[in-house]
């Protein structure tokens, strides 16, 4: 274990929505390497406490990378420098020794800053209340294997229901586009049998929500960088070839 | 918390209310993935062009040929056979006008959709990021499209007043494409405007090449791994074998002789 000394925070403040933010320089002279960077920022806060000045407002919960919670773009990626982790999940070690580190809050339209670093990420709620589920009689606990899912079609879908909702593909989308959280939540379910009833439905209204709020992919593949579960974007594929379905099959149903 | 959530109604079913009518292509176009799919197919279109329009061009190398009783440009009689397609199905360069109408039309769009998804997502980003990004995978090609195209299309209006038209062309003779166009790329200037518009060309499929793949849902762990040669190949390609032209016009590879041609060629019907 060694200690980072000498290191510079250059913080995003901003008073509330409608406020003018700015950045804030803080110094922090020692820090163990063992830190996460959360806990970086709570011994600044706390110094902040002490001195009687407001702490900085984030997004956290977990601390273990399956929550979904924290959000902060670091030296200009989301979830910072670590591939395949969330912000919690960085620790001191991957900085050095009078480092300036910046730290900007997530930057979209569809997520605007409530205060300092937390934004609001409902739109992403939005788009799985417009389809992001199933709607089943769930009834008693089913037996084991009752509904046959060949093994790779099972793994595909568990990856992309890895998808932790963190926002970190909009944030690294240089469009703002949503579509690898978007394609994560529908590749989860048309992969799978109890998927199939609202599949093309549940295409047609996630990636129409989905237009309401957040921009277009352009496959720079940043999102799939950013991702703290490294989802693949071969899920926005699955999603593009399933709305065009959708807009065959939904439109005969309806004429039927 | 300073601000509200506004929370839509949540309904037990996905089913979407029946929305008005559209013809099935506005309504696909007028989400962000429709102009996705309308930029790729549009762009495939321009791909195959690019690559037939430039194997055609190779046949400046050929130079003189014997063409019945008398002896004439390669490319000449090329120029003449496309307007030739399909006759006499149709008439004497209709086909021709056909798939002009087609690129026109595939132009069109393509730079719609871009356009309108352009201000989509400068509309997804109000507010920038103060400092600048990290990016990870994205590459000089997939954050210059928009610029790479701006400069194609600002170079085809360009090359169409250069070569179809003959505009900016002080000594154009419509037909004689080899002639017209040794005139034209002898000017150095012109032969550089050639080649910077055409690498722009390539590195604008360099990105579209692969990105199309997407747009379109082809993905396939069987093909994924190609699609980045596929691109790849098909910059080069264009890039190579369109650049060679103004170099070898330079280099006087390709040179007009008009005494190397009979007079009767250019009163072909």
């Amino acid at each position: 274990m060694s200690t980072l000394t000498n290191l510079t925070l250059k913080i995003w403040r901003q008073d509330g929505p409608t406020g003018q933010g700015r950045f804030e320089s803080h110094q922090i002279p020692e820090i163990s390497d063992e830190a996460s960077f959360l806990e970086l920022l709570d011994i600044l806060n706390e110094r902040l406490i002490e001195e009687g000045k407001e702490a900085i407002v984030f997004d956290h919960d977990c601390r273990e990378g399956i929550c979904g919670t924290c959000s902060l773009m670091i030296d200009g990626q989301a979830h910072g420098p670590s591939k395949g982790a969330a912000t919690c999940q960085i620790h001191m070690r991957t900085f050095n020794s009078g480092d300036e580190i910046v730290v900007e809050p997530w930057r979209a339209a569809a997520f605007p800053v409530i205060k300092d670093l937390m934004v609001d990420r409902a739109p992403l709620d939005r788009i799985i209340e417009a389809g992001g589920y199933i709607t089943a009689p769930t009834g008693g606990a089913p037996d084991a294997n009752l509904i046959p899912i060949p093994k790779p079609v099972a793994d595909a879908s568990m990856d992309a229901a890895a998808c932790i909702g963190c926002g970190a593909c909009v944030a690294a989308c240089p469009n703002g586009a949503a579509s690898l959280f978007t394609s994560a939540k529908l590749a989860h379910l048309n992969l799978l049998p109890q998927g199939q009833a609202e599949r093309y439905k549940r295409a047609e209204a996630m990636v129409e929500k989905m237009d309401e709020y957040f921009g277009s992919c352009t496959n720079h593949g940043e999102c799939q960088a950013a991702c703290p579960k490294e989802i693949s974007i071969d899920n926005i594929a699955i999603m593009n070839i399933d709305y065009l379905k959708s807009k065959f099959k939904n439109r005969k149903l309806l004429d039927r | 918390m300073a601000q509200t959530l506004n929370r839509g109604p949540v309904s037990g079913t996905a089913v979407k209310p029946p929305s008005k009518k559209k013809p099935f292509f506005v309504d696909f176009y007028s989400t962000a993935v429709g102009k996705k799919y309308v930029m790729a197919i549009t762009g495939i279109i321009g791909i195959g062009f690019v690559i037939g329009h430039m194997i055609g061009n190779l046949k400046m190398y050929l130079g003189v040929v014997t063409e019945g009783d008398g002896r004439a440009y390669d490319i000449d009689i090329y120029g003449e056979f496309l307007r030739q397609i399909l006759v006499p199905i149709l008439p004497h360069g209709v086909f021709l006008w056909i798939m002009r109408f087609v690129l026109i039309g595939a132009l069109v769009l393509h730079l719609h959709a871009a356009y309108s998804l352009t201000v989509l997502n400068r509309k997804a980003r109000p507010v920038k990021y103060q400092t600048p990004r990290d990016y990870q995978v994205a590459n000089f090609a997939s954050r210059t499209m928009r610029w790479t195209g701006i400069i194609v299309v600002l170079f085809l209006a360009w090359h169409l007043a250069d070569l179809t038209w003959g505009w900016a062309n002080p000594d154009f003779v419509k037909g004689a494409v080899y002639r017209n166009l040794d005139t034209s790329l002898s000017r150095l200037p012109v032969a550089i405007l050639y080649i910077v518009a055409n690498i722009a060309l390539g590195i604008h499929l360099f990105h579209g090449t692969w990105s199309l793949f997407q747009s379109l849902g082809w993905s396939s762990p069987r093909f994924n791994q190609w699609r980045r040669y596929l691109a790849t190949g098909v910059a080069t390609l264009v890039v190579v074998g369109n650049c060679s032209f103004p170099i070898a016009v330079q280099a006087g590879i390709i040179d007009y002789n008009p005494d190397a041609v009979t007079a009767t060629q250019e009163a072909a019907p």
